[in-house]
């Protein structure tokens, strides 16, 4: 076992864990956040993706070792006093769902394409969140929500 | 009287969703989230050999892993658990949850591991030893039925699951066939086109794969099943009679469901072991599916070639049509597998009066994973063919291919029509949707354009299809899980209405179409209303979400419900206020006559309120405001459309790139536009993924080659142009609102008119037909003169 101090949605957490457990179970099955989701188990989906130390990570490929130390957040810690971060209201406003399973890491991943680029294109919204998949929506009403974080719609 | 506020009508309105904001706070409970005190995992080891005799397997070190609570073979699995059922009339072989003598795909289950977590789990499941004889594996399918020394199950010759079997013209009740009007249309034919196509095999592919938490409490002799599935109450059913249960004693929980697709229509091998071996150690247990998994172990889709000869003359106009369809079904039925190549048969016609046509199918058994129903179900496959057969027959007459649809369409004064194939379309207007599509893809333009790009040397085409499809899927006598759907309304005491819906969503957005309709109904605000699903405890009966039924089944028994309660509230109401209960109005939370709105108007929660502690009882009336309703649909319904493409082919690589795609949809009525966008958008995205990058792809030896996302390509935001949107409403009339279901209608417009795209860039090397998906390799072939046309 290994221990392990994480910062995670402003708390620190401190605990045991083995060598291999990934991040993501770090943080859904030992901190019960649930809302960061496994889709896949190679990187590809993004439905795991959190923010580590301000950039963007997949959390299916991270191990809670290697998050020693980081500051962590998840979706549950993105709206901040009750009130919805821009990018969930753009989610919300822009029916950018439908069955919400790749939603939490679409926002995180979202949020970090908006903080490296505060007015993207539509061509670089489609291309900033091509590291996550989406079955439901077509992603046309994804791209809407970002536009409409991003103040344009 | 108290001013109320106005409430606007919501039906037909872009309402925001009402399961968004749990949704995006990461506030939603998904099964993997659920967590009981003292859970066992779940592993499964799986073969990996396409085909083989089970010499032995080896469970003595995964049983010392520490943590490991207890491990099943297929044979032990056997003596608790009897092979799974299927809804299909055909023979099947028996299909045992977990294999007991030989595996017949990559990826079926040969022994279960029950451990501490899933770790512990997935190292112990690594640990078990399988010897095999291995046999030799078919996955040609056309070889599989000829011949192939590889018989799949005894007892199946020719390893044919399914016919051959006719059916459309000259076809008898019995399935005897009578040639002479198919070989006449032929035979006076001047023209005959003919075309081998594929319409090759997918992965749904929800991005939540599957999952299920079973949890048998001894002491009550009861079964909770948490699952991701698009219809519990089908789940309580045939758990319980797998699990020697009654179905008072099984409780079966759709929470959120992460997507399905049709994929978590089929109730699994995994979900009876779950059950099976919680009930035998009296303890909870959960299985979550990796994503390898899911490419082996959950269904596939499509997988069918299509055979099509249209005879025709050379203004257009079609004399006849046959098509033999041969579909891959993998190494068992599953619930629907058989059922749905029936499906492409029954749509084999496509928009059009052919005078006559004949279809027929075999299904056939190959060492791959089963098939069944994927987004569309066996319509898409119809569409495909007959529409790709349409252009291929425009294109050796030199006609437009909106000219040669036209000529053909059934017309809109023929409805209800019934094909040559048996089926009865419901309503349409073909060509309404074709000229609507046409003028807003600006097709005149886009063919200069495409004329102007061509000169340029630049390989762009344009593709144009059109569509029907079948949905909404009844009466009972045509669906094997009944073809009713349920719902009952309450109003509570203090006028807020609980309601329930057997049409459990998996990201259609019930709780907000459904509210809607409520709120419009009774006159109440839409957060005045909850919609209750997935959870057969709370939900008293329901079959569930597929073939794009929530609305036009579970919406209409919603309305059923609703008239109902309201029927009963208005005789309190008119016994309350001395009035007339036909002359009532319920609007803006009130409740009054009708022009007089002032004149002793009661709250709609007053009377509500009164209901449950009635002074005084209306005549023949009960107390409280609960009310239930079974709606059965008389027919299926049809919605239809027109989708026009136009793409661009790289002449150096044969990389396609989908410059445009317009949609004209008709589904009848709509109650949220917005949601509708959303259905239509995410449908386009699995056609165009169909279309042009998505295959599940199987070495000679049955060995997957597309086993994880590193090798199918899932499509991503960057695939797609904004997709541009429009419909037509062509009300049907087989329900009470008039809706027919859009949740398929995507996938089944797109894949023809995107391929005729294709082939109009390549027209100039002399193509006609190329296959799905546009392989950049396939395309670049094409363009250079090797290798053919697919």
């Amino acid at each position: 076992m290994a221990e392990v101090s994480i910062t995670v949605n402003g708390k620190t957490r401190a605990a045991d864990v083995e060598p291999r457990m990934l991040l993501v179970h770090f943080l859904r099955e030992q901190l019960h956040l649930t809302g960061t989701h496994v889709g896949c188990d190679t990187s590809q989906c993004g439905a795991c993706t959190v923010i580590v130390d301000g950039r963007s990570a997949k959390a299916c490929t991270m191990f809670a070792v290697q998050a020693d130390g980081s500051d962590v957040t998840t979706i549950e810690g993105l709206a901040q006093d009750g009130e919805l971060h821009p990018m969930q209201e753009g989610f919300w406003e822009e029916h950018g769902l439908q069955c919400g399973y790749c939603t939490p890491g679409m926002i995180m991943s979202a949020v970090n394409l908006l903080s490296d680029n505060p007015e993207p294109s539509e061509q670089e919204i489609r291309d900033g969140i091509d590291g996550n998949f989406c079955r439901c929506t077509g992603y046309q009403h994804i791209v809407n929500a970002i536009q409409h974080a991003a103040g344009k719609r | 009287m108290a001013s109320s506020p106005v409430l606007p009508k919501l039906v037909g309105q872009r309402v925001k969703r009402r399961e968004d904001p749990r949704l995006i706070r990461g506030q939603g409970t998904y099964v993997d989230d659920v967590k009981l005190v003292g859970l066992q995992h779940l592993a499964f080891k799986r073969s990996d050999i396409a085909h083989g005799r089970i010499q032995g397997i080896d469970t003595s070190a995964a049983e010392a892993v520490p943590g490991v609570e207890a491990v099943f073979t297929g044979a032990q699995v056997a003596e608790f658990l009897g092979p799974m059922p299927i809804g299909t009339p055909f023979p099947s072989p028996d299909h045992p949850p977990v294999a007991v003598d030989v595996v017949r795909y990559v990826g079926e289950a040969v022994a279960v591991v029950v451990a501490s977590d899933r770790y512990v789990a997935r190292d112990a499941a690594d640990a078990i030893t399988v010897e095999y004889e291995e046999l030799p594996a078919v996955v040609d399918p056309e070889e599989a039925m000829t011949g192939s020394p590889t018989v799949i199950h005894e007892d199946f010759a020719n390893n044919h699951a399914v016919g051959p079997f006719p059916s459309g013209t000259g076809v008898d009740a019995d399935g005897n066939a009578d040639d002479t009007a198919v070989d006449q249309a032929f035979a006076e034919a001047e023209v005959v086109v003919s075309q081998r196509m594929v319409n090759q095999r997918l992965a749904p592919t929800s991005i939540e794969p599957r999952g299920v938490v079973a949890h048998y409490e001894p002491g009550k002799e009861s079964l909770t099943v948490w699952s991701s599935t698009q219809n519990p109450h089908i789940l309580r059913t045939l758990v319980a009679a797998m699990t020697g249960l009654g179905q008072h004693q099984v409780r079966a929980i759709a929470p959120e469901v992460g997507g399905g697709f049709g994929s978590k229509i089929n109730i699994y091998a995994e979900e009876y072991v779950a059950s099976a071996i919680s009930k035998k150690l009296g303890i909870p247990i959960k299985w979550i599916e990796d994503r390898s998994e899911a490419f082996v172990a959950t269904i596939h889709g499509r997988d069918i070639i299509g055979y099509v000869d249209l005879a025709a003359k050379r203004d257009g106009t079609v004399l006849g049509m046959k098509l033999r369809l041969v579909a891959d079904i993998g190494a068992y039925n599953m619930l629907l597998t058989a059922a749905i190549p029936t499906l492409t048969m029954a749509m084999a016609s496509g928009t059009y009066a052919f005078p006559a046509v004949r279809a027929t199918l075999t299904e056939v058994f190959t060492n791959k994973p089963p098939t069944d129903a994927y987004r569309g179900a066996g319509r898409p496959e119809a569409i495909y063919f007959v529409e790709r057969a349409m252009d291929i027959l425009a294109r050796e007459l030199k006609l437009e291919p909106a000219e040669v649809r036209r000529k053909n369409f059934i017309q809109p004064d023929q409805f209800p029509y019934t094909t040559e194939m048996g089926s009865i379309y419901d309503s349409g207007d073909y060509e309404k949707a074709l000229d609507q599509a046409l003028q807003n893809a600006g097709w005149d333009q886009l063919k200069a354009e495409r004329d102007a790009a061509k000169a340029e040397g630049r390989l762009v085409g344009l593709g144009l299809s059109m569509y029907v499809e079948v949905c909404g899927i009844g009466p009972s006598s045509s669906l094997p899980t009944g073809g009713w759907e349920h719902s009952q309304v309450t109003i509570e005491r203090d006028g807020r209405i609980n309601a329930t819906t057997g049409a459990s969503p998996h990201g259609q957005g019930n709780e907000t179409t459904f509210a809607q309709m409520l709120a419009d109904q009774f006159g109440v605000p839409i957060d005045h209303v909850t919609i209750h699903h997935g959870d057969t405890a709370v939900v008293k009966q329901g079959i569930g979400t597929f073939g794009s039924r929530s609305q036009a089944v579970g919406g209409a028994a919603l309305h059923l419900a609703g008239g109902k309660v309201k029927t009963k509230m208005a005789k309190f109401a008119a016994m309350l206020m001395e009035a007339n209960e036909e002359d009532l109005v319920f609007e803006n939370g009130m409740i009054s006559v009708k022009g007089a709105p002032s004149s002793g108007a009661k709250s709609f929660a007053e009377v509500a309120g009164y209901a449950y502690i009635p002074l005084k009882l209306p005549d023949g009336v009960e107390p409280g405001l609960s009310e239930e309703a079974f709606f059965e649909p008389s027919n299926n319904t049809y919605p239809f459309g027109c989708h026009i493409a136009m793409l661009e082919v790289d002449r150096d690589t044969g990389e396609p790139k989908l410059l445009k795609l317009v949609a004209v949809d008709d589904a009848g009525n709509l109650i949220n536009p917005l949601i509708v966008e959303g259905q239509i958008h995410g449908g386009l995205a699995q056609g165009i993924g169909q279309a042009m990058i998505e295959e599940v792809c199987y070495g000679d030896d049955g060995q997957p080659l597309t086993g994880s996302f590193m090798d199918y390509a899932l499509p991503r935001a960057s695939d797609f142009p904004r997709f541009e949107l429009n419909n037509t409403v062509t009300p049907t009339p087989v329900n009470p609102l008039g809706a027919k279901g859009v949740g398929e209608a995507g996938t089944i417009g797109s894949t023809p008119c995107i391929v005729s795209a294709a082939v109009d860039a390549l027209s100039d090397f002399g193509v006609t037909h190329i296959d799905m998906m546009l392989r950049p390799e396939k395309l670049w072939r094409v363009i250079h003169g090797q290798g053919g046309q697919s």
